[in-house]
C-alpha cells in the first residue's frame, strides 16, 4: 500500500505575505488531495461597513487589498451610483479608468515577480520589482501615494490629473515599454521555462465554467469573459483595446496572458491621457435613496462585484463583498491534484492568489508530522527548474 | 556599547508574520529588499525561519485565529530578539478595531520595540524604523 | 438577448413560480422567487442558459432573511439577482445549488456561518472564515449581533 504523508504548506513563508495554510496530501511525489483553510484575514469588513457612511466605506474597502486599491472603490463606488443613477463627469471615467490600468500593470508586475522567485529566477524577481518602482512614482505623482490612493468616491474622483504631470506619464510608459518587451523576451522566449510551466497545472475549460473562474486565470483556459468589455464602465468603451485569451489552461498560458495585458494597459491609458475632456470630476451627490445597487470591474486578478442595499440612511443596510480570488481559489484543488509536490508553489502562484482579498486564507498547520514545510517546497520548485536547465545546456553543448 | 550588542545591530536577520493584514505593508516590505531601496546593504536580510531570525516584523490587525500562532512564534525566536511593528493596523488595529474577528492590539500580546506608522509606511520610513532599532540595540548595550 | 427577451423568456417558462419581476435598468433585474423553486431556476439559468454564478448575498431584513443570488449574462452584460425570502429566522432552509454548480461550495459555507442558513443536500459546511472556538448559535452578520464598541487601546 503506498503510504501518503499530508505536507503543510505555510502559515509564514517570506514571500507569502499573507498567512495562509494548505495541507497536502501525497503520494510519493503525486499529490492526491489538498484541503484549504482561510479566515486569517478576515477582519469583518462587511460587518464594518454597516455602521460607517458611504464616503467611510470607500477609504474601508480600499484596505481589504493592498494591491486592489484601485478596483475595490471602484466597484463600490458604482454599486452606490447604481442605487442611485447619478451621472459621473466624463473627466473622472478617464481618471478612473487611468487608475485601473496602472494598476493593473503594477500587479501584473508584482506577479511576475514572485512566480519568477518560485521557480528560481531571482534576477527576473527582482527586475520585475524595480520596473514597477516608476509605476508606483506615477501613482504618487497623480494621487499623493504609492499604494491606497485615496482617489476615488461616489460620484467621481478626488484628485485631477494636472497638465503638467502627462508628460512626465508618457515619458516612464515609453520607459516602461521599452522594459517590458526586455521581461516579455527573457520570460516567454526561454526554453526552459517553456519546458518546466508548459502542460503543468492545467484548468480545462469545461472546470473553469463551471466553477466561475474569472480574470486571466479563466482566460488561459479559453473562456472569454473580461467585465470591461461585457458590462462596460468607466470608458472601457470608448477606447480601442482586446481581450487577452489563451486556450491551453496551463500555467505558461497564465503568464502569457498577463503579460500581454500589460501592453494592452499601456495602449489604454495613452488612450486616455489623449482623449481626457476637460471638465468636473466630481458631481457631488447629496442623498442616496433607498434600493439597491452592484458594481461590477475587472480587478486585475478578475471581476469584482459589490453589492449595496440602502435604506434612505447614511449608511448601508448590506455591504457584500466578493473578490475575484474567491471563485479561483478552489481551482487550485483541480489543477494540483495529479501533479508532483515540486510544482505546487508554481501551480497556487499562477492563479494569483489574493489572499486578503478573499477575506481569509489560512492554511491550517495542525499536528500533523510536518514532512516538509514551504521552503522546502520553493527549494524543491527550484531544484526542478535547475535540472531542466541543466539538461538543455548539455543538450546545446553537445553531448 | 558592548561589543555583543554592536556586532548584532549591523546584522539584523528578519521574520516577517501576517497577523491578518491586507497585504499593503507585506509588499513594502519586500519592496525593500528590491534594487531601488535595496535594505540588504545596511545589514537587514529576510529569513525562512522564526528559529534564525533576530527581529520578528509584524503586520496586520491581530486576527483572532492567528493570535495563538503569534505567541507560538514568538516564543520559538531565540533571544535576544526585537518586535517591530508595522503600520497603523500593526500598531493599533487602525480601523478594525470595532471588528467582531480582531482581539488585542499586537502591542498587549508582543513585547514591541519600534512602531512604524503608516497605511502603508513608505519604505523610507521603514529605513529609519530599522535605524532607531539600532540605536536602541545599541544603547542597550551603553546601559550595561 | 437582452434584457426584456430574458425576463421573457424567464416569466414564461416558470410562469407563477415568479413572484415579482423589478426591471430596475436595461442591464438589471430582481425577481423574486420561492425558495423551493431554486434548485430548478438556477439549474435552467446556469446549464442551458449559460449564465455565469457571480456570488450570493443574503441579507437580514429583521423579520426575514433574504437570499440574493447573481448571475451575469456577460454576451450582453446584463445582471439578474433572484430573491429568495427565507421567513423562518430560527431555522432557515434552502436547498443546495452546489450539485449544479462547484462555485457555490464556498459561499454557502461563509453564508451558513455568518447568518445560520442551512443548505439542505449540502454536506460540507464546515466554518470557512471564522475561528474555530466561536461559540455556536452567534452569526456575526445578523443585525441583533452588535459588536463591541472598544477603545482604541484596550482589547
Amino acid at each position: 500500500m503506498s503510504h501518503k504523508a499530508h505536507i503543510p504548506i505555510g502559515p509564514y513563508h517570506p514571500l507569502q505575505e499573507e498567512p495562509e495554510f494548505y495541507k497536502l496530501v501525497v503520494e510519493g511525489e503525486k499529490v492526491v488531495d489538498v484541503d484549504v483553510r482561510i479566515g486569517y484575514n478576515h477582519r469583518g469588513i462587511e460587518k464594518i461597513s454597516e455602521s460607517k457612511s458611504y464616503d467611510q466605506s470607500i477609504f474601508i474597502v480600499e484596505r481589504i487589498c493592498g494591491i486592489c486599491s484601485s478596483s475595490h472603490p471602484i466597484a463600490c463606488a458604482q454599486a452606490v451610483e447604481d442605487i442611485s443613477g447619478i451621472e459621473v463627469p466624463e473627466r473622472a471615467l478617464y481618471i478612473r479608468s487611468i487608475c485601473q490600468e496602472l494598476e493593473r500593470i503594477h500587479s501584473h508586475l508584482l506577479w511576475l515577480g514572485l512566480a519568477a522567485h518560485f521557480i528560481g529566477y531571482n534576477t527576473v524577481f527582482m527586475w520585475a520589482w524595480k520596473y514597477r518602482e516608476p509605476i508606483c512614482d506615477i501613482f504618487e505623482t497623480v494621487t499623493g501615494n504609492r499604494q491606497n490612493y485615496a482617489m476615488h468616491k461616489v460620484g467621481g474622483v478626488r484628485r485631477d490629473i494636472e497638465k503638467e504631470h502627462i508628460p512626465y506619464i508618457l515619458n516612464r510608459l515609453n520607459d516602461f515599454t521599452k522594459q517590458l518587451n526586455m521581461l516579455k523576451g527573457a520570460v516567454l522566449d526561454d526554453p526552459v521555462l517553456h519546458e518546466r510551466l508548459k502542460g503543468v497545472g492545467i484548468l480545462t475549460k469545461e472546470d473553469a465554467i463551471d466553477y466561475a473562474a474569472l480574470g486571466p486565470t479563466a482566460r488561459a483556459s479559453g473562456v472569454d469573459i473580461d467585465a470591461r468589455r461585457d458590462h462596460p464602465y468607466a470608458v472601457y468603451d470608448r477606447v480601442k483595446w482586446n481581450v487577452v485569451t489563451r486556450g491551453e489552461g496551463d500555467v505558461f498560458a497564465k503568464t502569457v496572458v498577463r503579460i500581454l495585458e500589460m501592453f494592452e494597459s499601456v495602449s489604454i491609458i495613452r488612450q486616455c491621457l489623449d482623449k481626457m475632456p476637460e471638465g468636473p470630476i466630481d458631481s457631488k451627490p447629496k442623498d442616496i435613496p433607498p434600493g439597491e445597487g452592484i458594481g461590477q470591474i475587472e480587478a486585475p486578478r478578475g471581476e469584482c462585484f459589490h453589492y449595496i442595499k440602502s435604506d434612505g440612511t447614511n449608511s448601508p443596510v448590506r455591504h457584500k463583498i466578493r473578490a475575484p480570488t474567491y471563485m479561483n481559489f478552489p481551482t487550485f484543488r483541480e489543477t494540483v491534484i495529479g501533479e508532483t509536490v515540486s510544482d505546487a508553489t508554481i501551480i497556487l502562484a499562477a492563479i494569483d492568489p489574493c489572499y486578503c482579498c478573499t477575506e481569509r486564507m489560512l492554511i491550517v498547520g495542525p499536528d500533523n508530522k510536518t514532512a516538509m514545510d514551504m521552503n522546502d517546497l520553493v527549494r524543491l520548485s527550484q531544484e526542478k527548474t535547475q535540472r531542466i536547465k541543466d539538461r538543455y545546456n548539455n543538450r546545446i553543448l553537445g553531448a | 556599547m558592548g561589543l555583543k550588542e554592536k556586532i548584532f545591530a549591523k546584522s539584523l536577520y528578519v521574520f516577517h508574520v501576517s497577523s491578518g493584514s491586507c497585504n499593503n505593508c507585506d509588499i513594502e516590505f519586500i519592496d525593500c529588499l528590491t534594487p531601488r531601496y535595496d535594505v540588504e546593504r545596511l545589514g537587514i536580510t529576510l529569513v525562512g525561519s522564526i528559529k534564525h531570525a533576530d527581529v520578528m516584523l509584524c503586520t496586520g490587525s491581530a486576527n483572532r485565529l492567528t493570535i495563538p500562532r503569534i505567541k507560538i512564534l514568538y516564543e520559538q525566536m531565540p533571544k535576544p530578539g526585537y518586535v517591530v511593528v508595522w503600520g497603523a493596523c500593526g500598531s493599533s488595529r487602525g480601523m478594525f478595531k470595532d471588528s467582531y474577528n480582531t482581539g488585542q492590539p499586537l502591542d498587549e500580546i508582543l513585547p514591541v520595540d519600534v512602531y512604524i506608522p503608516g497605511c502603508p509606511p513608505r519604505p523610507e520610513a521603514v529605513i529609519d524604523g530599522f535605524v532607531k532599532l539600532k540605536e536602541k540595540i545599541r544603547s542597550k548595550g551603553k546601559a550595561k | 438577448m437582452n434584457i426584456d427577451t430574458i425576463l421573457g423568456d424567464l416569466t414564461g417558462r416558470f410562469g407563477s413560480k415568479i413572484l415579482n419581476v423589478n426591471r430596475r435598468s436595461s442591464k438589471r433585474a430582481y425577481i423574486d422567487i420561492y425558495p423551493k423553486d431554486i434548485e430548478e431556476i438556477v439549474r435552467y439559468v446556469f446549464k442551458e442558459r449559460g449564465f455565469r454564478f457571480d456570488t450570493a448575498s443574503a441579507v437580514d431584513d429583521f423579520d426575514a432573511l433574504e437570499i440574493l443570488y447573481h448571475f451575469s449574462y456577460d454576451a450582453s452584460g446584463i445582471t439578474i439577482s433572484f430573491r429568495a425570502l427565507l421567513k423562518d429566522k430560527q431555522d432557515p432552509h434552502i436547498d443546495t445549488i452546489t450539485g449544479i454548480t462547484r462555485s457555490a461550495w464556498w459561499i454557502e459555507r461563509e453564508m451558513h456561518e455568518l447568518f445560520g442558513i442551512e443548505f439542505n443536500g449540502n454536506n460540507d459546511l464546515r466554518p470557512l472564515l471564522l475561528p474555530d472556538d466561536w461559540p455556536k448559535g452567534v452569526y456575526p452578520l445578523r443585525k441583533d449581533f452588535i459588536p463591541p464598541k472598544r477603545d482604541s487601546r484596550k482589547a
